[in-house]
């Protein structure tokens, strides 16, 4: 029988089998028009699997573009504001692009399939862009193989064992932010793993064809079990990536392409995503318009914010003085940290206060009555949570 | 060779304007131009042998001030016959003549109540005209720039508008962007004169008499200079003008490279950016210079010359969703003898073969759906009545502008397709001109396809983009390359494609060449 | 005889809306009304037992909230629902829904393009900034720019600082919209063409020119610019018809103490020594009153209410040049049930709201040709809605009564004046265009109004049943509205006013017009100013 209510359901991913027997809180919302997990069994638990065991999350709803042809790293290094030429095949980097005003469309990943051959991803969609930053280039082909791929990303101190459980010789040896190929079943079908990840923990994404998908999550869980594996949705990964001081769209920031109000989306700088910006390339999107922001300051900065006590300092604005007279800022997320025991923020401050004291004016409930606090904070030069095994290589 | 100061590419007349502007003030200027000769659409050349003609056939608002600047006349360009009349000849062979002129507009052809209209439609146009005439002229800023300058023309416009007094002011407010159909309704009874007043604002654009958008400011442009807008043929041609820019350049000591294609503007890394510091030859060779200046159309200019790399995204797909498509077919027709239309005592003036608005309406509605009508209008002169040496003795020559024929049309410009329109075109001249069939030696017929191809010129637009408010004054061709500066440091614009625009004005050119002596090296 | 302080000419929901605010202000008003049914074009109307048509005007977005709430209009029984879910056909069938959630509904343009899928949202917040902006002028009287008065350079300058608040681009980006042709200017968003002729369509209703001509895409933008509940964008039908928005204002009007009095076709404003005294009533009697307002079109007012000696040099030529031209027909049909579209399954939500036979760009541009030429096209543009399948007084219980809005139809044809069968074979057109989409439509039909513009005209009074009053195109809008030096409510006579859609900010049931007219009045009365110009806009 033809579901009359076909059109109003959301999609479904290649894991979706699997999953949606793991997802008994049925806590589903929606990602780019897939039907996608709050969570699974419960939000705290997930994200002690990322710090403590490991974890899954499904990544298939996220946009993946494939940018062929001998065109295709030009293209991209005029869209993106890092050089890109300085990536080596088998390399993925972050970065993050502009309108021509130096305003951030969205941030991604590019990975480096080969001279000609490169794989975007980012958060929302992004063709629409692509489209117009490949026009007038002749040699380039733009495809949208999100649906074309499945990818899982697989985070948390106990993955590498698991991958190598799993006979993913040499996993170990895997940089950060390096890729590697695998043969995988009986078809000797590639798995690509990229030690990628949003967590800011030791981790990795595996990306495969649909068809593989759910032998995939079965070798990976056979594989885990004994290592605590278990599906995480989108809260214990906003959890986590706040700990690693990664922005979040439509959180820390409004895509430029999708916001209404003139200067309500942000810029790189504004971001502090300067490291992303480079300046010695001639020529990339927004360009001038970010020198220019540079020479004149932007006109608040993200910091990671370290507060005391321990009301989480969710929608808090922030003031220069305990008194609340003068504003400078607001928090974008915030939580009480499990593994640092911290209350933690990123949060927007106009950069002629970053010196001086910074005070958040916290509003929380107590059983239905609310209260307001004021809490000194102190600005953290590094992320809330940077652990060694992410960095090494191998992981120790 | 040396390094100019400035490198112009394209020697279009607009091109030479600026490139005089700028050796008078001293520059050294070296110009590129693909073709063997200069000028354009405007130049001349032969389409049978013995035969004649240029694209562009008559001059209507030719600036006077680069006339006397650049000493034009001292040159050769001599304006001294007197300007066509227009005629405007409808299918079942009504007549009417006009006569633009500012001090006795006259219509003639008609009864009393039009003839009255035309002269009080015709004051109240000259007094806008002159209102708008100093900001052709001019460079028309950024909105909100807080340069004095740039402030000043805002003022003065300002003023201008003002200074038309409440009423004239809110009416000009009210008509600037009217379609013009509607503006003709209001003022008159006659189809026929409707449809050939409307006709001036409609040629070379996407526009029928009930688009709203800048026809009527189309019309005032074209009545800017001293003709009001009524066409004139210099006495040795529109080659003329071209060979006057041509020695008047030539003699404040501007270079000229002819049969050189250039392939790319050289760029260079900066801090700042990239910039333009030269170009490369289709050959290969490399010419530096301080800036570079593209008399070329923008598409063209910046996607294919500068190069999608060097520019932002939001920027290229401006340029490339600019409105470029040519509507407007050049026929070209070699006589044996004189043609005769009906009606007519001598064919000399400018015609217009139209019957009504509703026909422009209904040839324009067959070319929005990439085709053409059977009955296209036709604007034509016989050049040969002016400047008898453009055909061998006792011939003549024919030259149409025809509308709408559209660049693209379905199915593509065919052999048959060119052929069917060709046919057509020949039908209707016999129509008009029983017998004309028969006098034709050779005849040529340019679609805005084979414009693109012959005068390089993106989508064959006379004016390089469309003339629509969208893309005019401080839009055209975008905003981040109005001022004739372009977001590439070192690259200026001077062609229709920007403010003003189209027709032979020579304004662009000159108001480029003001901002490019305004910016430092 | 009793003199009243303000008689207003005819009773559309602007002359309504204006008359109430006089009354609120104090003032002794008359609203004279020449059907034996008030609204105008607001109207809901038992054209056949147990179904009750909203015959002209069939859903509303720019009905503005502080009129609303100023009023009190919800209690005087207005109540405005929004409808979800819209099929839009194209021409081979092929269809587009809109759906509740921002999931399905981008799941649903990726069907068809994922670049349109993507562009979607950019062209969502471009649309949405510019109608943020022309919303804030909805409650304002249009500065006159040729004026030196303080309130006229302050309006100015008010104006000039919320086209500034967009930033540069943004601001020649907007100038595009008010030149702009809708099918050019949806070509910098989309490629499929059923998403661009799903765009483009509101871009055509109600006014003479093509996806194709210049300038509709900012009639695109007035269609979008309303809101229900601050959703810009979306639509709302009244619970009742929309002869509940007039019998509301009408109501807020009677508790005020006006008077308002059907059967009572005006023939003449009076003038006496350039100033207008009164009216003369069809029947010949004559009624004075200290201002008289006029909700007829502006054309209606001068060339037909008025005498051309009475008015300076000028206007009645203004008048009579005023763009107003009939483009669109409306056929309501009563159903026995609910229809059923080919390619749409049955689904309770999408179902039950509009139906978009837009065709494609190319089909609604021929439609408009066929108009120029002075005939109806065979394919007509029809947007229709069923809103008995959200409000159930409109019909008896399980059968439906559907609103047929038709672009484009002329108010003159070719071929000699519009007769009943003339009408009756539009009327076939626009339901045998529907059962292709819909087999077994035909059957479903128990009784059908045809509307051409010569009955819209002939019933309503709007000029050759131009539904906005007056053309919107950039020479007729804002300070040009209905024309330059009379955009400010103000008519060449002294103490007459207009209120109807002829004046800012034009066609729509908005209140908007009838509200600011109020104002105007109340200012030279000296009145206190107690019509807002605000309609909370917090964005």
């Amino acid at each position: 029988m033809i579901d009359p209510y076909a059109g109003e359901r959301l999609k479904e991913t290649h894991f979706h089998p699997r999953q949606s027997l793991l997802n008994f809180r049925e806590a589903w919302s929606s990602w780019n028009g897939y039907k996608f997990a709050d969570y699974y069994y419960e939000e705290e638990y997930e994200y002690f699997c990322i710090r403590n065991t490991c974890g899954t999350y499904d990544i298939c709803p996220m946009q993946k573009y494939l940018i062929e042809g001998a065109d295709a790293e030009t293209m991209l290094n005029r869209m993106v504001t890092r050089d890109i030429k300085k990536l080596d095949i088998d390399r993925v980097t972050y970065v993050c692009w502009c309108t021509d005003e130096g305003r951030m469309i969205d941030d991604g990943t590019i990975f480096k399939l080969a001279d000609d051959r490169f794989m975007l991803t980012c958060g929302s969609p992004c063709l629409a862009w692509l489209r117009k930053s490949s026009f007038g280039f002749r040699d380039i082909e733009l495809s949208d193989i999100s649906e074309k791929t499945a990818a899982l990303s697989f985070q948390g101190p106990m993955t590498c064992e698991v991958l190598k459980k799993m006979g993913l010789s040499k996993i170990e040896t895997l940089r950060p932010f390096g890729i590697m190929h695998f043969s995988f079943g009986e078809s000797d079908q590639q798995l690509m793993v990229s030690r990628t990840g949003f967590t800011g923990d030791l981790g990795y994404e595996l990306w495969i064809k649909p068809e593989l998908a759910l032998e995939l999550w079965d070798a990976l869980y056979a594989a885990g079990d004994d290592f605590g594996i278990h599906p995480y949705g989108e809260s214990a990964t906003n959890m986590a990536r706040l700990e690693a001081g990664f922005i979040m769209p439509a959180v820390e920031f409004n895509e430029a392409l999708k916001t209404v109000h003139y200067r309500y989306d942000q810029t790189p700088f504004e971001l502090s995503l300067d490291w992303l910006v480079d300046f010695n390339k001639p020529h990339f999107n927004g360009r001038k318009a970010l020198l220019e922001e540079r020479e004149r300051g932007p006109a608040y900065k993200l910091v990671k914010l370290d507060i005391e006590g321990n009301k989480p300092a969710d929608e808090a604005f922030l003031y220069s003085d305990r008194k609340c007279s003068q504003e400078i800022g607001y928090v974008t997320s915030a939580m009480w940290s499990p593994v640092v025991k911290a209350n933690i923020a990123l949060a927007m401050v106009e950069p002629d206060y970053l010196a001086g004291d910074i005070w958040a004016e916290i509003n929380y409930q107590k059983e239905l009555r609310y209260h307001t606090r004021v809490s000194k904070c102190t600005i953290k030069k590094t992320p809330f949570w940077a652990p060694e095994r992410a960095r090494f290589t191998p992981p120790p | 060779m040396t390094s100019p100061d400035v490198i112009i590419i394209g020697a279009g007349h607009n091109a030479m304007v600026c490139a005089g502007y700028l050796a008078q003030k001293g520059r050294s200027v070296l110009i590129i131009e693909q073709s063997n000769h200069c000028g354009g659409l405007a130049s001349t050349r032969e389409f049978f042998p013995g035969f004649k003609a240029s694209v562009a056939h008559t001059i209507q608002n030719f600036s006077s001030k680069v006339i006397d600047d650049l000493s034009l006349a001292k040159h050769g360009l001599d304006l001294s016959q007197s300007p066509l009349q227009t005629i405007g000849l409808s299918r079942d062979g009504e007549c009417i003549r006009l006569d633009s002129s500012k001090d006795h507009p006259r219509v003639s052809g008609l009864d009393g109540k039009d003839e009255e209209a035309y002269a009080g439609y015709m004051a109240r146009m000259h007094t806008f005209a002159d209102m708008l005439k100093p900001f052709w002229l001019k460079t028309i800023p950024r909105i909100g720039s807080a340069n004095l300058q740039d402030m000043t023309t805002f003022l003065a416009l300002a003023a201008k508008l003002r200074l038309l007094g409440k009423d004239e002011m809110g009416e000009f407010m009210r008509i600037a962007t009217l379609p013009i159909r509607d503006l003709m309704d209001e003022n008159f009874e006659n189809d026929l004169l409707k449809a050939v007043l409307s006709w001036d604002g409609l040629l070379g654009s996407k526009m029928a008499p009930r688009s709203p958008n800048a026809t009527v400011l189309s019309v005032l442009y074209k009545m800017t200079e001293k003709d009001a807008g009524a066409p004139r043929i210099p006495v040795s041609g529109i080659d003329g003008l071209v060979m006057a820019l041509y020695k008047s350049a030539r003699s404040l000591g501007v270079e000229f490279k002819l049969g050189q294609p250039v392939a790319r503007v050289l760029m260079e890394a900066g801090d700042h950016g990239v910039k333009a510091v030269g170009v490369v030859l289709a050959d290969g060779d490399v010419i530096h210079a301080g800036k570079i200046v593209s008399g070329v159309d923008p598409k063209q200019t910046f996607i294919d010359l500068v190069g999608v790399e060097n520019l932002e995204i939001g920027f290229t797909n401006r340029i490339n969703r600019l409105r470029c498509d040519g509507y407007v077919a050049k026929l070209h027709l070699a006589l044996d003898s004189l043609p005769v239309f009906a009606g007519l005592d001598s064919p000399l003036g400018r015609l217009i073969l139209v019957s009504n608005m509703d026909s422009i309406e209904f040839a324009y509605d067959d070319a929005k759906y990439g085709g053409f009508s059977d009955t296209p209008i036709m604007e034509l002169i016989l050049p040969t009545l002016s400047n008898p040496d453009m055909a061998p003795e006792g011939k003549h020559i024919l030259s149409g502008h025809v509308m709408y024929i559209p660049h693209h049309i379905k199915g593509g410009w065919t052999e048959e397709a060119h052929d069917r329109l060709y046919q057509n075109l020949i039908e209707l001249l016999e129509h008009y001109a029983p017998g004309i069939r028969e006098q034709i030696i050779f005849g040529e017929l340019l679609t805005p396809k084979d414009l693109e191809h012959q005068y390089n010129l993106t989508g064959g637009h006379w004016h390089h983009a469309e003339m629509a408010i969208d893309q005019m004054f401080m839009m055209r061709p975008t905003y981040e390359a109005a001022q004739y500066a372009t977001p590439i440091s070192g690259l200026f614009l001077c062609g229709a494609g920007c403010h003003p625009g189209g027709g032979l004005s020579g304004a662009p050119g000159h108001n480029a060449a003001i901002e490019i002596l305004r910016t430092k090296q | 005889m009793k003199t009243h302080d303000a008689i207003i000419v005819g009773a559309g929901h602007n002359g309504l809306s204006n008359a109430a605010y006089l009354a609120k202000a104090g003032l002794r008003v008359l609203v004279l009304e020449k059907n034996s049914y008030i609204g105008g074009a607001a109207v809901t109307r038992e054209m056949h037992a147990g179904w009750s048509y909203s015959s002209c005007s069939y859903v509303c977005s720019m009905m503005r909230q502080a009129i609303h709430r100023d009023l009190n209009l919800t209690k005087h029984g207005l109540i405005l629902v929004p409808y979800l879910g819209t099929v839009v056909f194209g021409d081979k069938g092929e269809t587009l829904a809109s759906y509740g959630s921002e999931g399905s509904e981008y799941n649903e343009l990726f069907r068809r393009s994922p670049h349109d899928a993507d562009a979607m949202s950019r062209f969502q917040a471009d649309l949405t900034r510019y109608a943020q902006l022309i919303r804030k002028t909805l409650l304002r009287t249009p500065p006159d720019p040729t004026s030196f008065r303080v309130r006229d350079i302050k309006e100015l300058l008010w104006l000039a600082k919320q086209f500034w608040s967009l930033g540069e681009k943004e601001l020649y980006e907007y100038i595009r919209f008010f030149t702009m042709s809708a099918a050019d200017f949806l070509d910098d968003y989309f490629e499929d063409d059923l998403i661009k002729a799903a765009m483009a369509s509101p871009g055509i209703i109600g006014t003479a020119l093509g996806v194709y001509s210049p300038g509709s895409a900012y009639i695109l933008l007035h269609h979008v610019m309303g809101d229900v509940d601050g959703n810009i964008g979306a639509w709302g039908l009244a619970r009742g018809g929309m002869g509940a928005i007039s019998h509301s204002l009408a109501g807020a009007l009677r508790e005020y103490g006006g008077e308002i009095r059907i059967n009572s076709g005006v023939d003449k404003i009076r003038v006496q020594n350039g100033r207008a005294t009164g009216v003369i009533l069809e029947n010949g009697d004559e009624l004075h009153s200290n201002i008289v307002v006029s909700n007829l079109d502006a054309k209606r007012t001068f060339t037909q209410c008025m005498n051309e000696a009475d008015l300076p040099e000028g206007v009645f030529e203004r008048a009579k040049n005023f763009k107003i031209r009939g483009s669109s027909g409306k056929v309501n049909i009563a159903l026995s049930g609910l229809p059923r579209f080919n390619n749409v399954p049955e689904n309770r939500y999408i179902n039950r709201g509009g139906q978009g036979f837009v065709g494609s760009l190319e089909t609604m541009e021929r439609a408009y040709d066929c108009w120029k030429h002075g005939r109806w096209s065979d394919d007509p543009f029809i947007e229709s809605v069923i809103p008995s399948a959200w409000d159930p007084t409109v019909a008896p219980p399980g059968k439906h009564w559907m609103s047929n809005f038709i672009q484009y139809c002329p108010s003159k044809l070719a071929n000699g004046p519009w007769t009943p069968e003339k009408r009756d074979s539009f009327g076939k057109t626009v339901v045998d265009k529907i059962e292709r989409y819909s087999p077994g439509f035909k059957d479903l039909i128990v009784h059908m109004e045809v509307r051409t513009p010569h009955e819209i005209e002939s019933e309503v009074g709007l000029t050759e049943g131009n539904i906005f009053q007056g053309e919107l195109t950039i020479d007729q809008l804002l300070f040009n509205r209905p024309f330059p030096g009379y955009a400010q409510y103000r008519m060449p006579i002294r103490n007459m006013y207009m209120c109807g859609s002829s004046t800012h900010p034009g066609g729509g049931v908005s209140a908007a017009c009838g509200a600011n007219a109020a104002r105007e009045i109340l200012i030279d009365l000296k009145r206190p100013h107690i019509v807002p110009e605000d309609d909370f806009y917090d964005e």
